[in-house]
């Protein structure tokens, strides 16, 4: 395989045919109601949640059965158009933003729980149902989903799986990678591949992890067999309130010390808890400077055993104050607050910005410093709201788009976040997947043979690279964008001419 | 205890430019798994030693020639565990061989697999770079997870130098209950308690006994002793220990070994030798002479794949076959990662 095949740019427009012509192909299998090529009801899907990034696509298309969706495919490869995948629409990451020269591949009309097996616990769905719509098929089974994104009233499957979602629950329960048996993929040149199996593994390379947060750069997933888990019998809460974040940062590091994995452990500082008990009326003590939700679910004997430890080790923390949820009720406003934290947040400024970032649980005193410091320097505040338990950060960037240059400063400042994150030995996204967002700041993880490795992998699914282009791993022409180039080498021309070093 | 990485890159290097293929070994434990496979020996089990462990951050990270047994004796210290229970098929049972061929214990159902608690790999690719993938932190989605891919690639890929892992905490306590039943019963009665939030962490059928391993809170654990009656079995530990590194009996003898991978509510096929059921239905192990062409029907039917584990005939194929455009697709990825194709020729398929 050519090295060069990494530089490659967009397939060029010119050679296919034009929009028209494409969705004549197109309609002549799907609805034609939905080959989409105005404007006005093409700009819903201009962008994901992340919505400072934009594009129009040259065609959306809603098909419904997979032989269509084999069949956009199939027209697409033999005249090299890109095609984005997109479920929700609720990415934070821009990675479902379309290709102005492509065409946007909407799964929404995959909306079918295909089959769900109690005894063998598990569900086939297909990939536009909502992750919340698998939980309450289950619940009547006494069973559930475990990955809990926050946005998962929206968010589908078939973008959990792209982009390796996690939630509240999966410092015990895991990611979506932990939690998926089985994957039906269409390749780029409209293959259908069955990936996974019924049993717990399958021989061979881990092509299944390989997809788990592939980012639609691989393949359109367009079914997904997941496990599922008995619902616990009791689950409870305690809040607790600490006078700094540094006490805060300690106690989240006794929990795990003490042996107890709590089913969620979530830390907001005073930004957050302010703006979420404005919104939520969650009882929060807004003058705490930090403030901790640990949730412990189990057999109702281990729920009341690791609560009394939970809240003994608080106090020895110094907590200021504790509560604990007495009902299913007070359980739910106590996460209420977290849950509604970033459309709070959105309520205190004109606009925010979040941030995705994972670190070592022991450095979260420190990041937090640097961040307050980051802070002042750029005159703009932040909010954090994360999941402490696994060192995966949430800063919440406030901004006023309207103020000009004042996203420019925020993408900056948000830049230098990631930036410190890898210093201390962690990543720049622990969930929200790279997409457009952080692609300048995959240099930073990685060095130039380790993103040539990344485009080799890709080019294994997709040589032509038609798949969600210019997403995920960044290439020579947007590494040059991104920095000052180096004479390429005669070795690796492709991306020696971006990325840094490790720390 | 010391950094092999430069050696091991200038190794493969010298094989890549005299044209040499490698063959990789930890601790020579695996050396009956996978095809027969040729090529120069590239010994990664000198390359060893824990390079960090900080038990409040759940992480462990060993250099791959790294004995299993060092790395769990140091957990054990501190009260924590490899939760995935790797086996230890001997004492020189290697970190990066563990991960290469994906080895879990019997709690794998309930408590995850090697892949499951990886969190980062350093890497020799054919090319002899040095590369890393994944970190130490609990989540990381930055790029393709190719440390995972590493999982049952039988070295195929690269040299595994470095692995990270997600360490857990002791349970506080484990019983384990037996009762008398035939395996048909048994698979139902585990599928339907595994489908209740009682604290299950390893299910095994074997010789009419069905064996269940409760670990977690001591009140909890005890309560569900009581609900199901049963008898505390006192071997317990020995037990689990032998069934993971394949000391039981069962495994004694020369008669080839199969592992069907499978759906754990699969009916039980009707295939001559003697079965041990673990992982609550979801691994079955058969001893008998067989063949694979006519057990992967069968492992299809019951939504799983059948291995041919050790035993029989090592140079046809041992692994389930995979359809045609699998093969292509992890052809390109081998020759994407290994274009001179240096490692373990025909380790994992003849075609690989
Ligand atoms: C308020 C809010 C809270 C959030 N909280 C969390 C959280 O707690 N944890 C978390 O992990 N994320 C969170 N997210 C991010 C987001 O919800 C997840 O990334 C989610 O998985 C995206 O799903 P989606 O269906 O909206 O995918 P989209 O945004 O439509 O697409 C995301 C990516 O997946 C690809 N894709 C989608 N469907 C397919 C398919 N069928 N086949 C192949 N590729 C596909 C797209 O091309 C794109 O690259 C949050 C977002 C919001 C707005």
């Amino acid at each position: 395989m050519s090295e060069l095949a990494n530089t490659r740019p967009s397939p060029s427009p010119n050679t296919g045919p034009d929009r028209g012509q494409l969705a004549q192909l197109f309609r002549q299998f799907i609805d034609p109601d939905f080959v989409i090529e105005d404007p006005e009801t093409q700009k819903p899907y201009e962008c994901d949640g992340l919505s400072m990034y934009c594009e129009m696509p040259l065609l959306v298309v809603l098909p419904e059965t997979v032989e269509q969706v084999q069949q956009v495919m199939k027209i697409c490869h033999q005249h090299q158009v890109p095609v984005v995948a997109r479920g929700a629409g609720t990415g934070l990451c821009a990675g479902a933003m379309p290709n102005r020269q492509g065409v946007l591949l909407s799964l929404a009309k995959f909306k079918r729980i295909l089959e769900i097996d109690p005894l063998g616990r598990t569900a086939r769905v297909q990939p536009g149902v909502r992750n919340l719509a698998i939980s309450e098929a289950a619940a009547r089974h006494g069973l559930y989903y475990g990955p809990d994104p926050s946005s998962q009233i929206a968010c589908t499957i078939g973008g959990n799986v792209a982009e390796n979602s996690g939630g509240v629950h999966c410092l015990k329960y895991g990611l979506t990678v932990h939690n998926v048996l089985k994957v039906e993929l269409i390749t780029v040149e409209g293959e259908r591949l069955t990936i996974g199996s019924g049993g717990l593994d399958s021989p061979g390379m881990d092509l299944l992890a390989l997809l788990n947060g592939s980012e639609g750069l691989l393949g359109v997933v367009t079914e997904v067999t997941v496990k599922l888990l008995p619902i616990p019998e009791k689950a409870r809460v305690v809040m607790a309130a600490f006078d700094s974040v540094q006490a805060a940062g300690d106690a989240v590091g006794g929990i795990i010390a003490e042996g107890i994995i709590p089913a969620g452990l979530e830390m907001m500082d005073s930004h957050a808890i302010r703006a979420a008990e404005d919104f939520a009326r969650a009882g929060y003590p807004k003058d705490a400077q930090a403030l901790l939700l640990c949730e412990v679910d189990g057999t109702c004997e281990e729920v009341q055993e690791h609560i009394e430890r939970v809240e003994q080790l608080f106090h020895r923390f110094g907590a200021t104050s504790i509560r604990t949820s007495q009902s299913e009720a007070e359980r739910a406003l106590l996460w209420k607050g977290r849950k509604s934290a970033f459309p709070a947040v959105g309520r205190i400024s004109p606009d925010y910005y979040c941030m995705d970032g994972t670190i070592p649980r022991g450095q979260l005193a420190h990041v937090l410093t640097e961040m307050q410091k980051m802070s002042e320097h750029y005159g703009l505040r932040v909010a954090n709201v994360f999941h402490a338990g696994d060192g995966n950060l949430h800063p919440l960037i406030l901004f006023d788009a309207n103020v000009p240059g004042e996203f420019e400063k925020t993408e900056a400042f948000g830049a230098k976040i990631l930036e410190l994150c890898v210093q201390v030995g962690g990543c720049i996204t622990g969930e929200h997947g790279v997409g457009i967002e952080k692609i300048r700041q995959m240099p930073v993880q990685f060095n130039p043979e380790e993103l040539a490795q990344f485009h080799r992998i890709k080019a294994a699914f997709d040589p032509a690279g038609t798949l969600n282009p210019g997403k995920g791993v960044p290439t020579l022409r947007q590494c040059q964008e991104y920095r000052s180039i180096e004479p390429p080498s005669a070795e690796h021309p492709a991306p020696s001419s971006c990325g840094g070093s490790h720390v | 205890m010391s950094d092999l990485t430069r050696q091991l890159q200038q190794q493969v290097l010298s094989a890549r430019s005299e044209g040499r293929q490698l063959n990789i070994v930890g601790g020579g434990s695996k050396a009956f798994m996978g095809r027969q496979s040729s090529g120069d020996l590239l010994d990664v089990g000198q390359h060893r030693g824990v390079v960090s462990y900080q038990p409040v951050e759940l992480v462990v990270t060993a250099r791959a020639g790294t004995p299993i047994g060092e790395i769990e004796a140091l957990l054990e210290e501190q009260g924590q565990m490899l939760a995935f229970e790797p086996p230890r098929f001997s004492d020189q049972s290697t970190l990066g061989g563990t991960l290469a061929c994906n080895l879990s214990g019997p709690g794998r159902p309930w408590q995850g697999s090697m892949r499951d608690h990886l969190l980062g790999i350093r890497l020799i690719n054919g090319r002899g770079e040095a590369l890393r993938f994944g970190g130490q932190v609990m989540k990381n989605v930055a790029g393709y997870d190719v440390s995972r891919l590493m999982a049952g690639a039988m070295g195929t890929l690269g040299v595994i130098t470095e692995v990270s892992l997600k360490v857990l905490p002791r349970p506080a306590c484990q019983v384990t209950l037996v009762e008398s039943m035939g395996l048909d019963e048994a698979l139902r009665v585990s599928n339907e308690r595994a489908a209740t939030p009682k604290p299950i962490s390893a299910v095994c059928w074997w010789q009419g006994k069905l064996h269940t391993r409760l670990a977690g809170a001591r009140s909890s654990v005890e309560s569900t002793v009581q609900q199901w009656g049963g008898e505390p079995y006192s071997e317990a530990d020995e037990f689990w220990r032998q069934l993971r590194d394949q000391q039981l009996e069962f495994f004694a003898g020369d008669t080839p070994l199969w592992r069907f991978s499978v759906s754990p509510t699969a009916p039980q096929p009707a295939l001559d030798g003697e079965w041990l059921v673990d992982w609550g239905g979801a691994q079955r192990w058969l001893r008998a002479a067989g063949d694979i062409e006519r057990y992967e029907p069968v492992a299809k039917e019951m939504g799983g794949s059948v291995t041919l584990f050790k035993g029989g005939d090592r140079s046809g194929e041992v692994f389930h076959s995979q359809p045609h455009a699998l093969q292509t697709l992890q052809q390109r990825l081998k020759r994407g990662f290994d274009p001179d194709s240096l490692f373990n020729p025909g380790r994992l398929y003849s075609w690989m």
